[in-house]
């Protein structure tokens, strides 16, 4: 990944930092968002993705570090010089101004015509489904509706990236979910570049190409989805996404990205690791709930045995918690379909635990 | 059920209108005295016949207003023609009250945009500061602003000493002194309902103004003033109207040159040589102005109101 030149990147981070006071909220960071993509901030509350994305808009200064939006630098510029656009959270839409007016705003204020603005919005509108409510204010509109004129706003001066902070949270689930596929399907069809912000790890890999997880002020991981997913680098990236369980261990023996731990009560499992992990180092061991079968004997030598405590029906899934030797705790997820080859078992009964290649992993602390 | 609550809510409603009336008793009663009483009493007045060491003789004319708006000549009897003598006074008045209103805007919007950017700590303080002169009597800072003013007072020996003037200038009787002491004596009237607007201000839409290429100028003509309007109103009716009836600084400032519609209907009850129902009667035709003022102000919110909706 080329970093440097930085012009076939929509915006470039680099060693950007952020300090109010003596709080330091974002600490050196640097990424590089591609043309064209759906890339995800995520992390938990106040992790600082709110201050990246308004660095990146303008709205505060960085402390050090610099911000290059296609290939130029605009870390100094104010924000009305930023041909970036964004989406915020509680929406911000001009109270006093009709939906097609809100949506004329930017093209007016770049020196469009009234009746070229006038054009570009209607088209705007007609995308986001709104057409008939041009006429209405703000507060005539539903949250949902309100939401799209946003996003319309946002996108009628076509900027080179939108920015989208967390703009689905306010919407009930269901509004919420084909809010996500209309987002992503918008940013298909207008091919700009959209840095959306979200706590929600599940929205996060249900609609980025990439997503950069953040924690403390710091970016944890960068990659797709399904990297971020199956293959996190940290503890903290294994347990932010997704479920599941993560086990002390000690590395007993290695043989390249392979290594065999051992548990504290003694069982030992092969796994991968990530690099700079030494025989004798502790570390943490992940391993996905829905990447463990039970089973009633022992089909692989590193089958381990254990108890089924409870069973919790999620709808889908059952959930099975398992006691092993030594007071640990396993949870493991079945798909709960009669056609699927595993089983679920009864709480009480003893099982065999196969752990699925290559899906355990041993990270850094 | 449903019956029950209804019948219920009836009974309930009815308590609560009795309660209401007792309890706004009082207020009725207050205004009543304070207002409706008095301004009922100068109506009265205005309709009565001078007497010549100050208060009336039961006996209704038309000769306050007569006085008012008709020139009938040397000897009082020639047919009526426009008397301009009050009316001039009456249009200074209107400028001058008119410009300390601009004078105060001007000055007054910064102040109040100022105090509601602060962190919200130290906004009452800001607050406190602005209010601290009025915690003095008027009359007294009135005077202390002619001390101000004058020839050898702080102000001209500071331009003279600076070199900004040659000689110390006449400030004292002029238009801009009574401009100045307006503009201090109303100041707060402009700066607190603004304040309490702008703070009420969601700054959101300010940042999606600049994000949508909108100038600091432009954010403020297009985005901030129609939400901070009513609060811009209220200011310029707190400052114009006691700015139209006041007294204390045209007289003190401005000298006779200067003479406005709150001296003139003060000279009319003071001593023996007032006119009891001539001042009664400038006061009305005040009064009356200022409700014409108000009630176009009114119909603006009404109407502004029913667009929000
Ligand atoms: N203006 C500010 N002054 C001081 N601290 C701030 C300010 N804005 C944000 N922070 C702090 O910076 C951190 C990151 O905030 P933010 O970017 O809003 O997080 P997120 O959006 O990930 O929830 C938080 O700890 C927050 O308290
Ligand atoms: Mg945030």
């Amino acid at each position: 990944m080329q970093v440097s030149d930085g012009t076939d990147h929509a915006i470039d981070v680099r060693k950007a930092v952020k300090r109010y006071g003596d709080f330091t909220a974002l600490k050196s960071i640097t990424l590089s968002i591609r043309d064209n993509e759906f890339f995800t901030l995520l992390g938990p509350s106040g992790c600082g993705k709110t201050t990246l994305l308004r660095m990146i808009a303008g709205f505060e200064d960085v402390t050090e570090g610099e911000i290059f939006l296609f290939g130029d630098e605009i870390e100094n510029l104010p924000p009305n010089k930023r041909p970036v656009n964004t989406v915020f959270q509680n929406y911000a839409l001009f109270p006093h101004m009709n939906v097609l007016e809100n949506v004329c705003f930017g093209l007016e204020m770049l020196g469009r015509g009234k009746a070229e603005a006038r054009r570009r919005a209607g088209e705007i509108l007609e995308m986001v489904q709104l057409s008939q409510f041009s006429e209405r204010k703000p507060s005539q509109l539903s949250g949902g509706q309100q939401q799209r004129v946003a996003l319309a706003r946002a996108l009628a001066p076509q900027p080179k990236v939108l920015l989208l902070d967390e703009p689905l949270s306010a919407l009930d689930l269901k509004l919420r979910k084909a809010m996500q596929l209309e987002l992503k399907h918008l940013q298909r069809e207008t091919g700009i570049t959209f840095i959306f912000v979200t706590h929600d790890q599940e929205e996060a890999l249900t609609m980025s190409d990439r997503i950069a997880v953040m924690s403390a002020g710091e970016v944890q991981q960068l990659g797709e989805a399904r990297d971020i997913y199956e293959r996190p680098e940290n503890r903290f990236v294994a347990d932010f996404i997704g479920e599941t369980n993560l086990i002390d261990v000690t590395v007993k023996a290695k043989d390249g990205s392979r290594v065999l731990c051992a548990f504290d009560n003694g069982l030992t499992l092969t796994c991968d690791a990530v690099p700079g992990i030494g025989v004798g180092q502790s570390g943490h061991m992940s391993i996905r709930p829905e990447r463990m079968k039970l089973h009633q004997e022992m089909i692989e030598a590193e089958n381990f045995r254990a108890r089924v405590i409870e069973n919790v029906y999620v709808g889908t899934d059952v959930q099975s918690i398992l006691g092993l030797d030594g007071g640990m705790r396993l949870t493991v997820r079945t798909q709960n379909s009669d056609r699927g080859k595993a089983r679920i078992f009864e709480p009480g009964s003893d099982v065999f635990v196969d752990v699925e290649f290559g899906s355990a992993r041993l990270l850094a602390h | 059920m449903a019956g029950g609550a209804a019948g219920g809510g009836g009974t309930q409603g009815d308590t609560y209108k009795e309660a209401r009336t007792w309890l706004l008793l009082p207020t009725w009663v207050t205004l009543s005295i304070l207002v409706l009483v008095p301004v009922l009493l100068m109506l009265v007045y205005s309709f009565l016949t001078k007497e010549f060491r100050g208060g009336v003789i039961w006996e209704f004319t038309f000769a306050a207003y007569d006085q008012f708006f008709c020139d009938r000549g040397l000897f009082g009897d020639e047919p009526c023609s426009i008397e301009w003598t009050y009316l001039n006074i009456f249009w200074r008045s209107i400028w001058q009250a008119g410009l300390a209103t601009i004078l105060s805007l001007v000055i007054g919007f910064p102040t109040a945009y100022f105090i509601a950017t602060r962190p919200a700590r130290v906004r009452p303080l800001w607050v406190f500061l602005i209010t601290i002169p009025y915690w003095v009597n008027l009359l007294i800072r009135t005077v202390s602003m002619r001390f101000m003013l004058r020839e050898e007072g702080p102000l001209n020996n500071f331009l003279v000493w600076s070199g900004i003037a040659d000689a110390p200038l006449q400030m004292i009787n002029t238009n801009f002194a009574v401009q100045i002491g307006l503009f201090y004596s109303y100041l707060p009237f402009m700066v607190l309902p603004i304040y309490a607007a702008v703070e009420r201000y969601n700054f959101s839409l300010s940042e999606a103004a600049a994000d949508l290429y909108a100038s600091k100028w432009t954010t403020l003509r297009r985005i901030v003033l129609p939400a901070v309007r009513p609060g811009v109103i209220a200011g310029c009716i707190l400052v114009f109207v006691p700015s139209l009836g006041a007294f204390l600084a045209p007289d003190l400032l401005g000298g006779a040159k200067n003479f406005m519609i709150g001296s003139l209907i003060e000279e009319q009850f003071k001593g023996n040589a007032g006119n009891w129902p001539f001042g009664a009667a400038a006061s009305m035709i005040l009064l009356s102005m200022v409700l014409v003022i108000l009630m176009i102000y009114a119909r603006q919110q009404a109407r502004a109101g029913g667009e929000e909706r």
